[in-house]
Formats: structure tokens, sequence, C-alpha cells
């Protein structure tokens, strides 16, 4: 038998039956957009969040207080045996490769300018931060390399807490409180936009040490090192390990790579995926059944059709290609109305929330289809099966 | 003349519940090329079996089948299905057109099992409606045809690879006396130009048109009248 005339057959039995097809289409095509829409926004997220890790450099380590027996969890570890200090701070920026060192406070504290006011996020840092986050001030300078443990109450602004507190007027010089204790405003940013999710620019910044006593903390969050593009990666952790340990007479704390962060992602988004498989897998499976259901059906319908092909010199073979086929097709239908709708939606849903990144690869687009396919195939085995096995004689007899 | 059909002790049995049914017992029967012969005899007497058998829709239980000089007693699916194709015409009494299908497409159905390629499968096809007064039918669906219509339409489908034997069984069983002889007629016609045809029926007013007519009950070739090979 010819393609074209086997195509002819399976799609005659499939338009018969346009609302029925239609309908069973629209059960793999749903399952299909399920997994196209949410690979969309996983990947969109991904490359996203990738592009935010990797735009201040990998040559970045960060040090949490605590140990954590994996990479993951050390991020936000807050109760610890052992804070680390400034002078921690200190220590690591006399190390050899170290580029630039960063200690790191965060906390929402009310910030007043004459008779403005504004909550917004304060972070203590030190006077390295622009070089090693490739933040650059717009206006007069960051904080200064003074006294670490001493330093002045001078304060930076985040580009939109200046246009809230000052407006077009220049606030260099001017005085501001932060959370009771006044500030001197030295320096404006450059707009940096959010990193994920912190708005930078609706944020003052202001030396480490001030917010340690500002927030009532014993302990810095975190401390970055930038360290020498030649310096290799495991001889930066070793030469940090060695001088915190030196320091805290044991290992309290945790080193991550920026691979290593990548690798954490990697695997929270791996589980993303896991999730966006399962769910499509569902809607899937329903639309497989859907297949199987209708093929049943119509094994049963055209029991008389199955005999007289039989006796007009159609083979087991033919008969279960057919209905293989027509599986086939209801599949790869739903397969292509399924990319329609899920790239149609990702993408609306890109027009209506911009910031939501959407990317649809054109690999998963193919994938998607092959499943589709391979479900189709699946599902119409045991129909198809059925009907070729049929005995001709008793198929033309039935009523 | 050589027989085209042979058929040598042949024995169906079927298995109902713990009883075994002898649908054919020891049927012997040669059927020579261009034949015309009428299988009678009472419901449930194995005429359909008979025709099913010669038909290669199903196999002796024991016994042996040479159809056109090579025994076909225990080919393959495959292989059956292949002379059922090339040389095997079947009308039903149901008629058993494909619903979905139009005229056209329902003759042209063994034409694409055969794999003829659509410029050649076209012309055939339409000289066959052609000749049994179906030419302005050729595109209505079977549900828009009268039984006798539809019947021919089947006969068409059965002769359009211009097989060896055809095959009726109760041809007429479904239709009024007029289109039932336009029926017979084409048959019997297409008879006189050579092809070997065999009719099943209970009505012996057909069977008697026959030149060989076999009476069949219980399975066995009862009486057997008219020229023997
Ligand atoms: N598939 C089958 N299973 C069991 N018994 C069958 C089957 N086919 C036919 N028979 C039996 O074989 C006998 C002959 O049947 P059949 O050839 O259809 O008779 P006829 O066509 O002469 O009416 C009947 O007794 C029938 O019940
Ligand atoms: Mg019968």
């Amino acid at each position: 038998m010819r393609i074209r005339d086997f195509l002819g057959l399976t799609t005659s039995a499939i338009i018969a039956h346009r609302l029925r097809s239609l309908l069973t289409a629209l059960g793999i095509a749903v399952g299909i957009a399920a997994v196209i829409l949410l690979t969309s926004i996983g990947e969109g997220i991904h490359r996203f969040v990738l592009q935010e890790f990797t735009q201040f450099g990998t040559t970045l380590v960060a040090i949490n207080p605590g140990r954590a027996t994996t990479a993951g969890t050390s991020m936000g570890v807050f109760g610890t045996e052992r804070p680390l200090s400034i002078g921690d701070a200190e220590a690591l920026s006399r190390l050899p490769f170290a580029k630039a060192v960063v200690p790191f406070v965060q906390g929402n504290a009310e910030v007043k300018a004459d008779n403005r006011r504004r909550r917004t996020a304060v972070y203590g840092s030190g006077p390295q931060m622009p070089q090693a986050f490739s933040m650059s001030v717009r206006l007069g300078r960051f904080l200064p390399a003074d006294d670490p443990v001493a330093p002045r109450a001078f304060a930076v602004l985040g580009s939109k807490l200046r246009a809230e507190l000052f407006a077009e007027a220049n606030p260099l010089g001017k005085r501001i409180t932060i959370g009771g204790s006044r500030y001197r405003v030295i320096g404006v940013m450059e707009p940096k936009g959010t990193v994920l999710g912190f708005d930078l620019d609706d944020s003052v910044y202001i030396p480490a040490a001030r917010a340690l006593n500002l927030f009532n903390r014993g302990s810095l969050f975190e401390i970055d090192v930038l360290y020498r593009e030649t310096a290799a990666v495991d001889t930066v952790v070793a030469g940090i390990e060695r001088v915190l340990k030196a320091r805290h007479g044991k290992h309290d704390f945790t080193v991550t790579t920026q691979q290593q962060m990548l690798d954490v992602l990697g695997s929270i988004l791996d589980i993303l995926t896991f999730a966006v498989a399962a769910i499509g897998g569902i809607s899937l499976l329903v639309g497989a059944i859907g297949i199987v259901t209708i093929m049943s059906i119509a094994v049963n319908e055209r029991i008389h059709e199955i005999g007289l092909l039989r006796a007009l010199g159609a083979s087991r073979g033919q008969i279960l290609g057919l209905f293989l086929g027509e599986a086939l097709v209801l599949a790869a239908i739903g397969g292509v109305g399924g990319l329609v709708m899920g790239i149609g939606i990702a993408w609306l849903l890109h027009l209506l929330l911009p910031a939501l990144p959407v990317h649809t690869p054109m690999l998963y687009v193919l994938l998607a289809e092959s499943l589709a396919l391979c479900i189709g195939l699946l599902a119409g085995v045991a129909p198809a099966r059925r009907a070729a096995m049929l005995d001709p004689i008793e198929a033309l007899r039935t009523a | 003349m050589k027989p085209v059909i042979e058929l040598r002790q042949v024995h169906r049995d079927f298995q109902v519940g713990d009883q075994v049914v002898h649908a054919l017992d020891d049927v012997n029967l040669k059927i020579a090329t261009g034949d015309y012969l009428s299988i009678m005899g009472p419901s449930g007497s194995g005429k359909s079996t008979l025709l099913n058998l010669i038909g290669l829709l199903d196999r002796a239980s024991s016994g042996q089948y040479i159809l056109d000089g090579r025994d076909v007693t225990s080919l393959s699916d495959g292989e059956q299905a292949v002379i059922r194709n090339r040389s095997i015409g079947f009308v039903f009494q149901a008629f058993h057109l494909v619903p979905r299908l139009t005229a056209a497409e329902n003759v042209e159905l063994p034409l694409m099992l055969a794999g003829m390629p659509l410029h050649e499968r076209r012309s055939r096809v339409a000289k066959s409606l052609e000749a049994l007064h179906l030419a302005d039918r050729a595109q209505h669906k079977p549900d828009q045809l009268s039984g006798g219509q539809r019947q021919r339409v089947a006969i068409a489908r059965a002769t359009i690879m211009e097989p060896a034997v055809l095959l009726a069984d109760e041809p007429t069983g479904n239709l009024d006396h007029r289109s039932g002889m336009d029926v017979v007629e084409i048959l019997e016609t297409l008879n006189a130009r050579g092809i070997t045809l065999i009719v099943v029926t209970h009505d012996a007013e057909l069977g008697r048109r026959a030149r060989r007519r076999l009476h069949m009950l219980d399975g066995r070739i009862h009486v057997e009248q008219g020229a023997t090979v």
C-alpha cells in the first residue's frame, strides 16, 4: 500500500468523526501545551537567573557563617556558632589573590531626610563593593576606605531612594537619619535595577560595622571575595579556609564558589523541571487514555470495515498499520495544536508580564512533538492489535 | 479442463463449549475454470463455511485445498491476503461498503491495497463503474445509494482486480426481486466472460440458474446436479 493512500484512508476516518477526533486531539494538545508552556517558563527563568548570577563575573567566592553539609543550605544561615566578623573580612583582604573583599549585612530601616521619609533596604558593605559587583557611582563617591571597625557615618544612596528623598535636588553633603542615627550623604549610585529580586536602587549603602550596630547583629551575613583571574579556584578556597580556620579555631563557615552556586541553581531548576514533567506527564497520560478509548470505540464501530478490508486482501499488518496510523495522526494533530497553544500562551504571558522571562527552545518543540507521536503510538498499539487480530469471518458476520 | 479449485477430504470443525461442530465434513470438490456453481441447503448446513474456506478467509481443520494448481492449504496470513487480493472477489449479502468512502473510493480499495499507482486506478475504477451503470453515482456515499446500486458497487469492487474466482454469499438476500435479478444478471454476465462464479443461496429459483448445483446438509455435499469436471 502506498503512503499517500495509507494517509488518505486514516485521515478519512478521522475526518468522518471530526468533533470526536478534535476532542481526542485536544486531550493531547492540552498536555503538550502544558509541557511547552512550563518548560518555556522554566527555561526562561533558568536563563534569566544564570545571567543574573554571572553578570558579576565568575571569580567571586561567598563565605557564610555556619558549616553546611551541602552547599545549598548555607545561604542565609543566621544562627551561627561563631560569627563572621569585620576582622575576618580584613584578614581575607590580605590574601595575595584577593582583588576585593566585601563584607555584607542587610536589613530594613526608615531613612529620613528633612521632611521626607522612606522605609528602605539598608546594605552594610565595604569600600570595594562597586569593584566586586561592577556597580558604578553617578554622583560623589562610594564609601571610603575608613578604619573598618570604626568607619565614619557616610551613606551612599541608590538612585531610586535619592529620587524619593531629594527629587532633583543635589543630595551630596546632606544629612539623613537611618534608623535613628545620623549619616552624611557622600554619593549616589547609577541605577542598577533588581538583581535576584533585590531592588538595588531602592536602597542605601552604609559601612558594614555601622549596619551591624544598627541591626544589632553580631555577625556579617556574608563576605564576598573577588579573586584574581590568574588564581586557581582551589587555591582561593584553600587560602580562605586556612585564614578563617586559624582565626576561628574550627571550620564553622561555608565557602561557596560561583560554580557551586550555579550547581545549586541547577539542582533547583532540575527539581522545577521534574515538577513540570510530572504535571505535563499527567495531562499527557489523560490525553493518551483518550486516544486508547476513542481507538477502541473506532475498532468496534468499524468491525465490518476491518473484516471487509481483510477479505479484499489486507494483511493483519496493514490493518495494524491503519489503526496505528490513525492514533498517530490524532496525536500529531494534538501535538501541533498543543505547540501552537503552548507557544501562544507563553507569548501572551510575555506580553502581559514582561518581567517573567519566557523562552521556548526549538529543541523542546521537536521533543514535545516527538513525545506526542510516541504517546499516539503507545496508546494506539492495543486497539490496533485487537483490530489486526480479529477473525475476518467473525468481523463480517457481526451484526 | 484443469480445475481452478480442488478440495480433497476437507473438514472444518468448530469447538463450541465441549462439543465439536463439523461445519464441513469430508468435502471433496473440483470446480473448473469459468464454472457457474450454486450452493444451496438449509441454514447451518455449512454453505458459508465452504465459501469462506474457498475464499481463503478460513482454513481447513484437515484436508487439502488446491487453488489454480497451487496447494494453499497452509499458507501464512500474509500469503492468504495476497491471494484474496489478486485472485478472489467477494460479494456479501450485507454489501459491506465503507460508509465514509464514495462509491468510487470503495471500488478503489482493492487497488489501493495492491499498491497500484493513482492514475492507473482512476481509469480502471471509472471503467468498472461505467460497465455497471454507476458512472453518475461515483461520488455518492453508500447511504445515498439504493440497495441494488450498493450491491453493484460491491460487485465492481469484487471484480476490479480481475480475479479468477467470484464468491457471492446470498448476494440477493437484502434486495427486492427486481434489483436481485439485476444483480444476478450482472454476475452471470461476468461468468459468461470467463470468471468462475460460486453463489451461495437458499433461493431455489436462483440456485437453479447455475450450471452446477450443490445441495449441502450437515456439512456434507448431499446432492450434486449438473456437469462435473
Ligand atoms: N465460528 C464458528 N464457531 C462455531 N460454530 C460455527 C462457526 N462458524 C460456523 N459455525 C457452525 O458451523 C455450521 C455451519 O455454519 P455456516 O457455514 O455459517 O452455515 P450456513 O452458511 O449454511 O447457514 C453451523 O452449525 C454453525 O453454527
Ligand atoms: Mg450462511
